[in-house]
């Protein structure tokens, strides 16, 4: 026989929450420590300087993180003037147009002034220019006689696959159709990674690149010569905090002027081939390396990547969880009280579900972006948890509002009629009699999540999108496998807990 | 006996839901009334009024007493969650049962009382009687309401009514849904009920024999107000109107045809 005073329906409520807390329990690992943070773009040859950084800060004695592919150079800049990270490698070009904003080409002086104003110090050049580049196939250039970019006007037949971020650059394609002054109509957005296997496919003919790209040499491309000379200069450096200790500066400036594009061409190359940033950076410092330095190098990076591939995975999957259990916890803890707010109708009703709504319409990628300019969130487990808590609201809310709503009249004012208090009725009636609709709402939330949560390594949180990225990065279908398929079975072990969870938590009642 | 409910000058309308006006009734302690009227005439609203799950646009229901209604001074009078403390002095029955599906048919009649902490070998003590009262086998208490007949849902709903012995019985169309044979057993067993509690019911029905059979004092309502109020014979020998003669005629047993 049960306690004195009501049913399971107490019992019910807290095996949800105890569930909850479990889910989310792993969340509270520890946070990122002190040592300098370096950032990277997601492209193989900002991993590869991030790695050169870091082996020479390293050397010097500096203790020191990589956080490598983070998305977008918002969000690494972002991520900078907010200390979230103390040095990544940019390039001058995009310095100019997308950080500072200006159209009118500025000096190397008058850029390092304008940085210095934001507390953002700049290296010298390290050398090379990735400016950027179209390419083509070089047997369909040689077929169709094509050298430059003013011979791209005779051929608007062909197919143009262009990065997102290269359609929509102040220094992009729209101004470089403007001063060819010509308008090509087959025009597509596509991976940057996924873009080269297109390529060689037949199914685009041109594509931006970086001059830089090992796959220019790989895939036997040539680069279109830029005849107006309209692409920038993409002069690569180190940006860093003003605040970052002398030392660590000193270590950055060693890098300047030594790197050519040539020897870029050979890390990137390297990088691809080998899956392996850290020993790409190590060919930088072979040449002229002493041989204590070499000792030292080899050793620490045979900790990195002597990592094991369960070892990984258990690592990818455990950060996994956490994203997406403890996003999960918090929409449900949030979800299911706006939830019932939203079910008494009336324009609060109406405005947290077009809220829960809208948000689920922001694409995920847009929303990170958004939340790390942000001071509290950065590029961080935080913001990649908050926006997974945000995208699992809306589920939660509406069927646990449709779930309530759904409850019968009859049977609404039968528990008002015997005399039931307001907290009575919602905690012994009305929740248990929508707990099925509740619970569909927080299964599909967790799917979601699950799915959801590989974004999060755009902004370095980490999880199974680690590999995907840097398997689509390297274009190896394998590194990105490694991270899809756990992902998936994830997602199926969620489904199919909730699915028993669904024979604990719904009453028997409701079952028959 | 004193009047245990009174309306006075109860009127109530809504956008499209049957309206009452100017409502005049008293309901004698320990008698049963049973209202009576077409559907829409506005019987069940005035139910719903007494319950409070509607509040009168005018007029005053006083419950043994103690104004009911929900405008703000008498609600003051009540005190904090006072009309929750009339309610259950009242018992209430619907048409379905308004059972709650998740909760056995034990779950359903012990909700209030535990609700309130009552002991559970008081609990135990007033079941057995209501099951025995009710006719209902007590192995099935432990059934969930999609697993009982619709009579036997009727009878717990019942039992849930009638848990915290409440001075008032209100009971909806009660036996509305119930097949011929269920619903002549059961108007049976409740008259034996009515009468054994002595209990002060007012009862909804459209069916003429049904109020006959069970009534003490018949309300006939039409479009919102009490056409005529009396025995079943007054009805039938002294019409106050040409709608009480014909409601009547309407209802003649099938031995008259």
């Amino acid at each position: 026989m049960r306690g004195i005073w009501n049913p399971g329906v107490q019992k019910w409520f807290s095996r949800v929450l105890i569930f909850s807390w479990f889910s989310g329990l792993l969340a509270f690992s520890a946070f990122a420590a002190e040592p300098v943070q370096i950032g990277s773009k997601k492209f193989t040859e900002s991993y590869v300087l991030g790695e050169i950084a870091k082996r020479s800060l390293s050397d010097a004695g500096i203790s020191v993180e990589h956080r490598q592919g983070l998305g977008g150079t918002i969000i690494l800049w972002e991520a900078l003037r907010s200390g979230q990270i103390d040095i990544y490698p940019e390039y001058t070009g995009t310095i100019t147009q997308e950080i500072l904003k200006r159209s009118d080409p500025l000096t190397f002086e008058q850029i390092a002034n304008e940085l210095g104003k934001a507390g953002i110090g700049m290296t010298e050049p390290l050398g090379f220019n990735n400016t950027y580049a179209l390419v083509m196939l070089r047997s369909h250039a040689e077929k169709l006689g094509l050298h430059t970019i003013s011979d791209l006007k005779n051929h608007p037949e062909l197919k143009f696959g262009l990065t997102h971020e290269f359609l929509d650059r102040q220094d992009g394609w729209r101004p470089l159709t403007e001063d060819y002054q010509f308008n090509p109509q087959n025009v597509i957005g596509i991976d940057h990674a996924l873009g080269y296997g297109a390529l060689v496919k037949g199914s685009i003919d041109v594509k931006d690149a970086y001059s830089t790209d090992a796959k220019i040499s790989e895939n036997d491309l040539i680069v279109l010569e830029d005849d107006h000379q309209f692409f920038p200069q993409y002069k690569a450096v180190f940006l860093f905090r003003f605040a970052l200790a002398e030392p660590a500066i000193a270590a950055l400036r060693k890098l300047e002027g030594t790197i050519d594009e040539a020897k870029m061409v050979r890390l990137n190359a390297k990088a691809e081939r080998t899956k392996n940033y850290a020993r790409a950076a190590n060919l930088y410092f072979e040449p002229d390396a002493t041989s204590t330095r070499l000792r030292q190098g080899s050793g620490e990076a045979s900790i990195s990547f002597g990592e094991t591939f369960p070892h990984k995975l258990t690592r990818w999957t455990a950060r996994h969880l956490e994203l997406a259990g403890f996003s999960l916890l918090l929409s449900v803890l949030v979800g299911i009280p706006l939830g019932i707010f939203a079910s008494r109708g009336g324009a609060i009703g109406h405005v947290i579900l077009g809220f829960a709504g809208i948000v689920q319409t922001i694409p995920s990628l847009a929303l990170l972006a958004l939340l790390v300019p942000l001071p509290f969130f950065g590029i961080s487990v935080r913001t990649a948890i908050t926006a997974l808590f945000l995208y699992g609201l809306l589920p939660i809310v509406r069927n646990t509002a449709t779930g309530l709503q759904d409850i019968p009249r009859a049977l609404r004012e039968s528990a008002i009629a015997l005399g039931l208090s307001p907290a009575a009725r919602l905690w012994q009636i009305h929740l248990p009699m929508a707990s099925r609709s509740i619970l569909a709402g927080i299964k599909t939330s967790a799917v979601i999540n699950v799915g959801t949560a590989t974004l999060a390594a755009l902004i370095g949180a980490g999880g199974l999108g680690e590999p995907i990225l840097s398997g689509l990065n390297l274009n190896d279908h394998a590194t990105i496998l490694q991270g899809a398929v756990p992902a998936a079975i994830l997602a199926l072990l969620v489904q199919s807990l909730f699915d028993l969870l669904d024979r604990v938590l719904i009453p028997k009642g409701l079952r028959l | 006996m004193s009047a245990l409910v009174q309306l006075v000058g109860v009127s109530k309308t809504f956008g499209d839901a049957a309206a009452v006006h100017a409502i005049d009734l008293s309901i004698e302690g320990g008698k049963t009334t049973v209202l009576i009227g077409p559907s829409g005439c506005g019987k069940s609203t005035l139910l719903r009024l007494i319950i409070g799950l509607i509040q009168p646009d005018t007029g005053e229901i006083i419950f043994d007493s103690a104004k009911i209604n929900a405008n703000r001074p008498a609600r003051r009078k009540l005190g904090e969650g006072g009309i929750d403390i009339v309610r259950r002095r009242i018992g209430y029955v619907i048409q379905e049962g308004g059972l709650f599906p998740h909760l056995t048919a034990r779950g359903n009649i012990l909700l209030m009382a535990r609700h309130l902490g009552r002991a559970e070998s008081e609990m135990r003590t007033r079941l057995s009687e209501l099951c025995e009262l009710t006719r209902f086998p007590e192995n099935l208490l432990d059934r969930y309401p999609l697993e009982l007949s619709g009579g036997q849902r009727q009878r717990v709903s019942l039992m849930r009514a009638l848990m915290l012995s409440p001075e008032l019985l209100l009971l909806d169309e009660p036996l509305g849904a119930l097949d011929p044979l269920v619903r002549a057993a059961l108007q049976k067993d409740l008259k034996e009920i009515f009468a054994r509690l002595q209990q002060t019911a007012l009862l909804v029905t459209h069916d003429l024999a049904e109020a006959a059979y069970l009534g003490d004092e018949i309300v006939l309502v039409n479009e919102g107000r009490i056409v005529q109020q009396g025995s079943l014979a007054d009805l039938r020998e002294k019409p106050a109107s040409d709608f009480v003669s014909e409601f009547i005629n309407a209802q003649r047993s099938l031995a008259m045809i």
